[in-house]
C-alpha cells in the first residue's frame, strides 16, 4: 500500500484505520482517536472477546459501521509487522483456550446466547458491507467502481473485510476477481447467519419444530415454482426477445441514418446534375467507394491511425473527386505510415493526378505492394503516353514532387512511358526497421 | 444469334434492370441463351438450355451464386461460371472461386472487357480482375495483411507446399494483373507467350481452389457462415 502525505487533523475523527489494520483496522483507528497505542486497544479487544465472545462481536459491529479513514495522521503509529500479527494471533488462541475452560466449568456467559450472537454479527457485518457499504457515510463504496477516491486504502480495506483469515491484498483487485469476491463473502455470510440460527434452535431445542415450518415453506415454494413455471419463463423468454428486438431495431436505425447521410444525398446530386454525365459519373463512383467502405468497414476505428492502404484508398478518392476519372486501387500487405511512407502516399498522389490530368480519361490502376523489405506502388494510365527522353514541359511537375521527393525520402521514382502505350510511374521505398 | 460462333452465355441476377444492363451490354459480342432471376431458376435453366459460360451473380436470396454451382456441379456436366459481382470483399470472391468459378470480375467492368472475359473462360482461361489478383497476393503473401484481425496468417502444416505457394514466376504475373496490364501486355513484358500467361494464371487458379491455405479456407468459412 503507498503511504500517503500525512493530512495534518488536530482532533482525529473515530474512523477505521486500514492503514494500519491489522484485521479491519478497528483497533488502530480506535487508537488514533483516543491517542493511545493500538497495541492496548487491541488486547482490550482480546480481552472482551475472551468474556464469552462479546469483544468479537463489538469489534465486527464496528467494522460494518465505522468508515474507513483516509490518511495517517503522523508517523507515531507502529506499522504491523508479521510478528505483530502472530503475536496477536496467539493471544487470541490462548483466550480462546482460557474462554473454552472457563465454559467446561458452565462459567461465563450462557453459550445459547453468545455464540449465536457472534456468529450472526460475523455473517450480518459481512452481508451489511455489501450491500450497504456503498451508503455509509465515508465508507468505500461496493460498486465496481469502488477505488476512486482512496483506491489502495478502500480496497484493501475491503478485501481485508471479506475474509479475516485472508492476508491482506495490497492493490485494488480487478472487476471480475472482485465479483467472485463478492459472491464469496456474501455466501460466506449467509451460511454465518444460517449457521447462527440453526445453532440457536438447536440449543433451545426448538430445531424440530423449526423443520416442520422449514419442511412447509419448501412445499408451497415447490408447489408455487411448478405453477408459475410456465409464466416465468414466458416471461423470461419475451423480454430477451424484446432486447434482441430493440438491438435490431437500433441497427436498423443506424443504417438508414448512414443511407440518408450518405446515398440519398447522393442520389438527390445525381438527379440535379443530371445533364452532366460526368459530373453524375463522378458523384456514383464516389458514393460507390464510401458505402463499400462503410460495408467492409475498412474505414479505420476512432482514435487509429490510418496505415498506408487507407491513405493511398483516400488520395485516389480525391483525385476521383477532382478530375472525374476513375481511380482503383489495389493494395497488397500494409504498412504504418511514417513521415517517409507519407511523402510515398504524397508521390503516389501526385502521380495518380499526372495520370488522371494526361491519361485521356481512361481509368488509373494504382497497385500497392508493402510485403518484404520495401514499398512499392505503381501508378499507371492507359492515355497516349510521351517518351520519357523529351520530357514534355507541363509534365515537368513531374521531376519535382514525384521524383525529388522519393528521392529526398531514400526511395526512388520511375517513369515508363511510351508514346501510344501508357505510362506507370513506379514508386518504390524501403521499409525503416520496425 | 445463333449465327454468332462464340460461346452461348446464361446471365443469372436476381436484379432485374442489371440483367437487361448486361443483356444490352453483350448483344453482339457474344450469344445469349437466357437470363435467370434466382437460384432455382438458374439450376433449371443451366440443365434445359445447357449454355456455356454463365455469368453468376454472387449475392442473391438462396445461398447466391456459390449454391448454383454447388447444385450445378452435382447435377453433372457443369458450364463454365464466371462470378461477377458489386462485392469485392474477399471473402465473397474467395468463396465462389473455390466453389468452382472460373473467373471474377466487377460489374463496373465495360461491356467489351466483359464479352472478352467471357470468351476466355470459355476457352478454359481464367480470369482475374485487378482486385483479385490483388487478394491471392495478399492471401499467399503470409505477409501481416491489412486488417488487424487477418493478423493470425500462416500456412496450414498439414496442407500440400505446392499448392499453399505461388512461384516466382506466378507471383510476377498477378502482380501485373494487380498492376491493371492485359495478358498480352504481361506477354510483351516478361517476354513469356500469352498462353504461357494465360497457363500461369489457370496454375494460380487451382491452387487458389484447392490449397488448404489457412486464409482462403477461412474466407470461404465465413462466407458459407453467413449464406
Amino acid at each position: 500500500m503507498a503511504t500517503r502525505p500525512a493530512r495534518p487533523r488536530s482532533a482525529p475523527v473515530l474512523r477505521r484505520d486500514p492503514q494500519h489494520r491489522m484485521l479491519g483496522g478497528v483497533c488502530a483507528g480506535l487508537a488514533r482517536h483516543l491517542g493511545v497505542d493500538p497495541i492496548i486497544v487491541r488486547i482490550a479487544f482480546v480481552a472482551a472477546a475472551m468474556a464469552g465472545g462479546v469483544g468479537v462481536a463489538i469489534y465486527l459491529l464496528a467494522w460494518v459501521f465505522l468508515p474507513a479513514g483516509e490518511a495517517p495522521a503522523g508517523p507515531v503509529w507502529l506499522r504491523t509487522s508479521r510478528g505483530t500479527i502472530e503475536i496477536v494471533v496467539g493471544i487470541a488462541f490462548l483466550a480462546l483456550s482460557v474462554l473454552l475452560t472457563f465454559r467446561a466449568f458452565g462459567l461465563l456467559f450462557s453459550d445459547v446466547i453468545v455464540w449465536p450472537l457472534v456468529l450472526v454479527a460475523a455473517g450480518g457485518a459481512l452481508l451489511w458491507r455489501q450491500w450497504l457499504g456503498g451508503g455509509l457515510p465515508g465508507t468505500a463504496p461496493r460498486t465496481p467502481a469502488a477505488p476512486t477516491g482512496v483506491p489502495g486504502a478502500s480496497a484493501a480495506a475491503a478485501t481485508t473485510a471479506a475474509a479475516t483469515t485472508r492476508p491482506p491484498v495490497p492493490a485494488a483487485p480487478r472487476t471480475s476477481t472482485e465479483r467472485a469476491a463478492l459472491v464469496s463473502r456474501t455466501s460466506l455470510g449467509i451460511a454465518l447467519v444460517i449457521a447462527a440460527g440453526i445453532a440457536f434452535l438447536s440449543a433451545t431445542g426448538a430445531l424440530s419444530a423449526a423443520r416442520d415450518v422449514v419442511l412447509s415453506v419448501l412445499v408451497v415454494a415447490v408447489v408455487l415454482s411448478v405453477i408459475f413455471f410456465p409464466w416465468v419463463l414466458r416471461l423470461v423468454r419475451s423480454l430477451t426477445e424484446e432486447r434482441a428486438e430493440r438491438i435490431r431495431s437500433q441497427e436498423r436505425a443506424e443504417m438508414a441514418a448512414h443511407l440518408h447521410d450518405s446515398v440519398l444525398q447522393t442520389l438527390a446530386l445525381v438527379q440535379q446534375r443530371s445533364e452532366d454525365p460526368r459530373a453524375v459519373a463522378a458523384l456514383a463512383r464516389r458514393q460507390e467507394r464510401e458505402l463499400r467502405a462503410w460495408l467492409s468497414r475498412r474505414a479505420p476505428a476512432e482514435g487509429e491511425p490510418p496505415r498506408l492502404a487507407a491513405a493511398l484508398e483516400t488520395a485516389a478518392s480525391e483525385v476521383e473527386r477532382d478530375h472525374g476519372v476513375a481511380v482503383e486501387v489495389v493494395a497488397v500487405g500494409d504498412a504504418d505510415l511514417d513521415p517517409h511512407s507519407e511523402a510515398l502516399v504524397a508521390a503516389a498522389r501526385e502521380a495518380m493526378v499526372n495520370a488522371a490530368k494526361f491519361g485521356g480519361g481512361s481509368t488509373v490502376d494504382v497497385y500497392a505492394e508493402a510485403l518484404d523489405g520495401e514499398i512499392q506502388v505503381y501508378v499507371r494510365d492507359r492515355g497516349p503516353g510521351f517518351d520519357t527522353t523529351t520530357l514534355p514541359g507541363d509534365r515537368r511537375g513531374v521531376r519535382e514532387s514525384i521524383v525529388g521527393r522519393m528521392a529526398r525520402h531514400g526511395g526512388r521514382a520511375e517513369i515508363h512511358s511510351a508514346p501510344g502505350a501508357g505510362t506507370e510511374i513506379e514508386l518504390t521505398l524501403p521499409r525503416s526497421a520496425p | 444469334m445463333t449465327t454468332l460462333g462464340g460461346p452461348r452465355v446464361l446471365i443469372v441476377d436476381d436484379h432485374q434492370l442489371f440483367r437487361a444492363g448486361v443483356r444490352s451490354e453483350l448483344e453482339g459480342l457474344v450469344a445469349i441463351a437466357g437470363d435467370a432471376a434466382t437460384v432455382e431458376d438458374a439450376v433449371r435453366d443451366i440443365a434445359a438450355l445447357a449454355p456455356d459460360v454463365v455469368l453468376l451473380d454472387v449475392h442473391m436470396p438462396d445461398g447466391g451464386g456459390v449454391e448454383v454451382i454447388r447444385r450445378s456441379t452435382a447435377q453433372g456436366d457443369p458450364p463454365r461460371f464466371l462470378a461477377l459481382s458489386v462485392s469485392d470483399a474477399a471473402e465473397d470472391v474467395i468463396a465462389v472461386i473455390r466453389a468452382g468459378a472460373r473467373g471474377y470480375v466487377t460489374k463496373s467492368i465495360s461491356g467489351a472487357e466483359l464479352a472478352d472475359a467471357v470468351r476466355r473462360v470459355h476457352d478454359g482461361d481464367a480470369v482475374f480482375s485487378p482486385k483479385l489478383a490483388g487478394f491471392v497476393l495478399d492471401a499467399f503473401a503470409g505477409a501481416p495483411p491489412a486488417a488487424p484481425a487477418r493478423a493470425a496468417a500462416g500456412a496450414d502444416a498439414a496442407s500440400d507446399p505446392d499448392l499453399d505457394q505461388l512461384t516466382p514466376r506466378e507471383r510476377e504475373v498477378l502482380r501485373h494483373l494487380a498492376r491493371g496490364y492485359l495478358y498480352k501486355e504481361i506477354a510483351l513484358r516478361l517476354g513469356i507467350s500469352a498462353k504461357t500467361v494465360e497457363a500461369h494464371v489457370s496454375a494460380v487458379l487451382r491452387k487458389l481452389q484447392l490449397s488448404n491455405r489457412h486464409e482462403l479456407s477461412r474466407w470461404a468459412a465465413e462466407r458459407r457462415l453467413v449464406e
